[in-house]
């Protein structure tokens, strides 16, 4: 009864994680780009909601040569950092503890740090082609200018990367919130959707009342809208904010602090296993 | 506490054999509900063990604690020389494991998936040949939302193949199969036990058990109430036979402990052929439901 296959040499070596993970992250784009739902619901959405409030309210002057349209290219910019890091996790990762992709990498000799770089890669990748968009959109039909300056090509690549890792990591961790795959965006999108709301994307954030001010500043997207804001409008329209300024190093710092409770919360709650199951 | 409750019916592995699995007194407990309830089992190097049981039953909470996807209550557990609470990756790539269900892949094509599944893995199969094993060939371009059932099956046991393990995992895996699907899964099954490769295999068919197991274990209300090769399980070969004729226009039954004698006393008394004549055995499923019928008596 003993084996050929048994005898194989033992030694072989271990794919590493970073190997394997930038292996998922192949995999994550193949899977992310060919399923029509995730390309529609984090490309065509985003570049639909510009369209129809840069069309509606676009023209309005909110300040001083500033139009309404350039206010919210930056916060649909901001808001991509979100749809494709935490509303596309929060909404993928309980599908796929749905549907048997996590058991079944479970069950494989894959390192599951692997599992999460190829999720970052596929948050980033996401972000580059859905800002990208939303860019050229901006200039070519919305007055977007874009800055000259390197320090605020600099803002907006921080603003960026602290925006993904923070929100890559809430997404993850609240990817146990949802009680099944199917009700995910039911959950995930509301959230989204308020928090948008509530931070300066749909309204100018200086003329939302003070306690919805109070409650958006507690989370990323008001920062993060802030910084990007920073980025795409002229320097005059630092007076249009609630402090009369872009508080660069208060966005900095929150989404700092939204890495660490995020990468905290992931690891205090993230699950492979369908409840009941372990 | 591991022994008194083993069944008369479970025949234990031989003494001296090299286990690919060795389990003793395994418990799982789900609130109140006792998932497993002292489970004792050996799975020899090189066999197929199937196996059985009804919903509910403890199959797939056992089996899941072995692929160290479940924690245990109480109990010792080795899988390959390794306590599965314990497993690490250099373990796990001498598994392969086909889960009951799943509709993960539906947008990577076989190939991509084979091929991808064979990079997690320190010395995989050649994934050409893999997926011409299991019968995809055709299909190593078609994605996973376009296969059926059955070739969505197959590419979940290319999957579990793909790292050539020395134990195969595989959870009901033809159910969904028509019967001729059935019979090329089986000559699969086959094939990887002539490579040596162990297998545990759950199923609802005791058909499929038969043909394929080397052994059978019975699980019941979690625990093992019988494990045998499939000609001897629950005392089948030693259980009555019914030996039925046609005699004066009428059906004729005897059941008997020897029916061969009985067969003998018949033909004499015919002077040759004896029509109609039948000897019945109890099938494996009549000794399956047997056992799973009596294990249903309340017990304390």
């Amino acid at each position: 009864m003993t084996t050929a296959t048994t005898a194989r040499p033992s030694a072989a070596p271990s794919p590493s994680s970073l190997s394997l993970g930038l292996r998922r992250v192949r995999i994550e784009l193949k899977t992310f780009f060919r399923d029509r739902n995730s390309a529609v619901w984090n490309f065509l959405l985003p570049v639909l909601l510009l369209v129809i409030f840069g069309s509606v309210f676009g023209n309005q002057d909110i300040g001083p040569g500033i139009t309404f349209a350039q206010y919210f290219v930056a916060g649909m910019i901001a808001s991509g950092v979100l749809y494709t890091s935490f509303q596309n996790l929060a909404i993928a990762i309980p599908m796929e503890r749905d549907d048997g992709t996590l058991k079944r990498l479970q069950g494989t000799p894959m390192p599951k740090l692997s599992y999460f770089v190829g999720k970052i890669g596929l948050v980033f990748v996401a972000y580059i082609a859905q800002v990208t968009i939303l860019i050229v959109v901006g200039v070519l039909f919305y007055k977007l200018h874009l800055p000259s300056d390197p320090a605020k090509w600099f803002t907006f690549l921080w603003a960026s990367v602290l925006g993904l890792v923070s929100c890559t990591l809430l997404g993850i961790a609240f990817s146990v919130v949802p009680k099944n795959g199917k009700g995910a965006s039911a959950v995930v999108s509301p959230i989204v959707l308020v928090l948008q709301f509530t931070s300066g994307v749909f309204f100018v954030f200086s003329q939302l009342p003070h306690w919805m001010q109070v409650f958006a500043s507690f989370f990323p997207l008001k920062w993060l809208t802030q910084a990007m804001r920073s980025v795409f409008l002229p320097d005059s329209a630092a007076s249009l904010e609630v402090a009369g300024s872009w508080e660069l190093p208060a966005c900095a710092a929150v989404l700092a602090a939204w890495c660490v409770g995020g990468l905290v919360l992931s690891l205090m709650f993230f699950r492979w296993n369908k409840r009941g199951q372990d | 506490m591991t022994t008194e409750t083993t069944s008369p019916l479970v025949v234990p592995a031989p003494v001296d054999a090299d286990l690919a699995v060795r389990v003793r007194g395994l418990r799982r407990h789900y609130g109140e509900t006792k998932a497993v309830d002292g489970v004792d089992l050996d799975i020899v190097r090189g066999e197929v063990l199937a196996l059985l049981g009804p919903n509910g039953a403890g199959k797939t909470t056992t089996t899941e604690i072995l692929e160290g996807y479940r924690k245990r209550d109480a109990g010792d557990v080795d899988v390959l020389g390794v306590d599965p609470a314990h497993g690490d990756g250099r373990w796990r790539s001498r598994l392969g494991i086909v889960l009951q269900s799943a509709s993960d892949l539906g947008d990577l094509t076989v190939e991509e998936s084979v091929a991808h599944f064979a990079g997690y893995f320190p010395s995989p199969r050649d994934v050409g040949e893999v997926i011409e094993s299991v019968g995809l060939a055709e299909k190593r371009s078609t994605r996973g939302f376009d296969l059926s059932g059955g070739q969505r099956r197959r590419l979940d046991v290319a999957l579990g193949i793909i790292g050539g393990p020395e134990l195969l995992f595989l959870d009901e895996p033809t159910t969904g199969f028509d019967p001729e699907a059935r019979r090329e899964f089986w000559e699969l099954i086959r094939g990887l036990r002539g490579t040596g490769t162990t297998i545990l295999l759950t199923t609802h068919y005791l058909d499929e058990a038969e043909v394929l197991a080397d052994r059978v274990g019975v699980i019941s209300r979690g625990r093992l109430i019988a494990c045998d090769v499939p000609s001897r399980l629950g005392g089948r070969d030693e259980s009555l036979a019914t030996v039925t004729w046609r005699e004066a226009d009428e059906q004729r039954t005897q059941v008997t402990h020897e029916p061969t004698r009985f067969v003998q006393e018949l033909a004499g008394r015919f002077d040759g052929e004896v029509p109609a004549l039948a000897v019945h055995r109890p099938s494996l499923e009549d000794v399956y439901l047997s056992l799973i019928g009596d294990d249903e008596e309340p017990t304390s």
